[in-house]
């Protein structure tokens, strides 16, 4: 059973990791969209570092999500779904690799880089290392709630937009504490550990509910 | 020489040794040993509706150990539906589907292969690395991936990714994997399709030898599969 887990872990990790797997795209969409806020907003620092911890996480949360219709749609298309589906390991535990890999491949690069996208927004240097550990946290609840959202779609031929739309409204939890704990690091309201210990309760969470919710989507999916 | 050899080859030694013992002790008795539990399929007045609309009802057979069904019928008649809900992937809109003999407890979809239209295989990974994939998944892992492309007749295409392949490349590496996990049942739909004439001698030598290690097939298809002696089932008129 281990052996099976792993097996789909690896194999998503390797997919990712090759041409066209998807795995850097979240990572050039992310750049992209931080280097163009502050041309959007202009030259005033000031304006930039106040509202930067925001625009990273907003930047993360789309990155995470626009490759998120393909985490099962994939499998589906090519019927490796339905090898998974065939295997003595529990669907459940299988969703849960599923979004181990996709957060390795997605959540962790954006919280490793977001340092040196921090700059472009005129990051204060105390602010960037309660940013990485909030990303970190964070995104593993973007990524199985996302899962569950992609399990649904996945037997959609088309359903690429659908994925974002039903997601991103669970999301905003995520953002709110990860933004708030971001923020209080550089000088906000709250004391910086309250929302944080949320964001890591509500990652918890959607770990084992997305899991669970991405299993029963697949079981039904006809 | 018979095919299988290079299949057997890959058992590991002592499921080999096992197995020779137990044709020793077998064929001593004028029996033939089977590889497998002996379970049988039960299929019971099966009922589909796709869409709302009715593909078929009342089907029943039973497919028993070292039997093959080849599944027949026009397109659309409900084939591959049928290999759906065998495999647990559609809900039966009537009748059952059940497992008979020791291994009650099982679900049909662990114990069973599909080959199914879709391939099954990760365009980016190699033909091997999609059977190691397979291997660990499937378990009870039987032949090396190494070893299935051999026997398949891909032995020089193990190190290129899947998209490199052609169709029927690909529906050989597909039909490879088979041979790298040991189950009972194989549930193929039009395991022939898009394949060589050679390479439909050698899947029917495939099934020849899973049929006599006491595994069923159950394969929909439009051709003559190349088995003597195999039931038919025919879905629709």
């Amino acid at each position: 059973m281990k052996r099976a887990f792993m097996a789909i872990l690896k194999r998503d990790l390797a997919v990712a990791s090759r041409a066209g797997g998807g795995g850097e795209l979240a990572l050039v969409f992310f750049l992209t969209m931080v280097v163009l806020v502050p041309f959007a907003l202009g030259p005033d620092l000031n304006l930039l570092s106040r509202i930067g911890p925001a625009i990273l996480w907003l930047g993360a949360l789309l990155s995470v999500m626009i490759g998120l219709d393909r985490l099962f749609q994939s499998d589906e298309e090519d019927g490796s779904l339905d090898l998974i589906r065939a295997s003595a390991l529990p669907l459940e535990l299988a969703v849960l690799a599923k979004g181990l890999a996709h957060w390795l491949t997605t959540g962790l690069p954006l919280a490793l880089v977001s340092p040196l996208l921090g700059l472009l927004v005129a990051l204060p240097g105390e602010g960037v290392l309660p940013l990485v550990a909030t990303l970190l946290v964070g995104t593993p609840a973007l990524s199985f709630i996302g899962a569950g959202g992609a399990a649904l779609a996945a037997s959609l031929k088309r359903g690429g937009l659908i994925v974002p739309v039903l997601v991103a409204p669970l999301t905003v939890p995520v953002l709110i504490f990860g933004v708030s704990a971001a923020n209080a690091a550089v000088g906000g309201t709250v004391p910086f550990l309250t929302p944080f210990l949320i964001l890591c309760a509500i990652s918890l969470g959607a770990i084992v509910v997305g899991t669970v919710a991405a299993a029963v989507a697949l079981r039904s999916a006809e | 020489m018979r095919r299988s050899r290079g299949f057997y080859r890959a058992i590991p030694r002592s499921a080999l040794d096992e197995r020779n013992e137990l044709e020793r002790i077998c064929g001593s008795a004028g029996l033939k040993p089977a590889l497998f539990q002996p379970t049988s399929l039960h299929v019971e007045d099966l009922a589909c509706r796709r869409g709302g609309r009715l593909i078929f009802e009342g089907l029943s057979f039973v497919l028993r150990p070292g039997e093959a069904i080849a599944l027949t019928g026009r397109n659309g008649a409900g084939k591959s539906s049928l290999i759906a809900m065998l495999c647990g992937r559609l809900r039966p809109d009537g009748g059952r589907i059940r497992l008979g003999g020791s291994d009650d407890e099982a679900e049909l979809a662990e114990i069973s292969h599909l080959v199914g239209h879709r391939d099954g295989l990760k365009t980016a990974l190699t033909a091997r690395e999609n059977l190691a994939f397979a291997r660990d998944v499937l378990g009870d892992a039987a032949a090396t991936p190494d070893e299935a492309l051999a026997v398949v007749g891909l032995g020089h295409a193990a190190e290129l990714p899947a998209g490199y392949l052609s169709a029927g490349q690909r529906r050989r590496v597909a039909l490879a994997r088979l041979l790298v996990s040991r189950r009972p049942y194989w549930l193929l739909d039009e395991p022939l399709s898009a394949l060589d004439v050679a390479s439909q001698a050698m899947v029917a030598g495939l099934m020849r030898d899973h049929l006599a290690d006491g595994g069923a097939i159950l394969a929909a298809t439009h051709g003559p599969l190349g088995l003597e002696g195999a039931g038919e089932v025919r879905i629709g008129p």
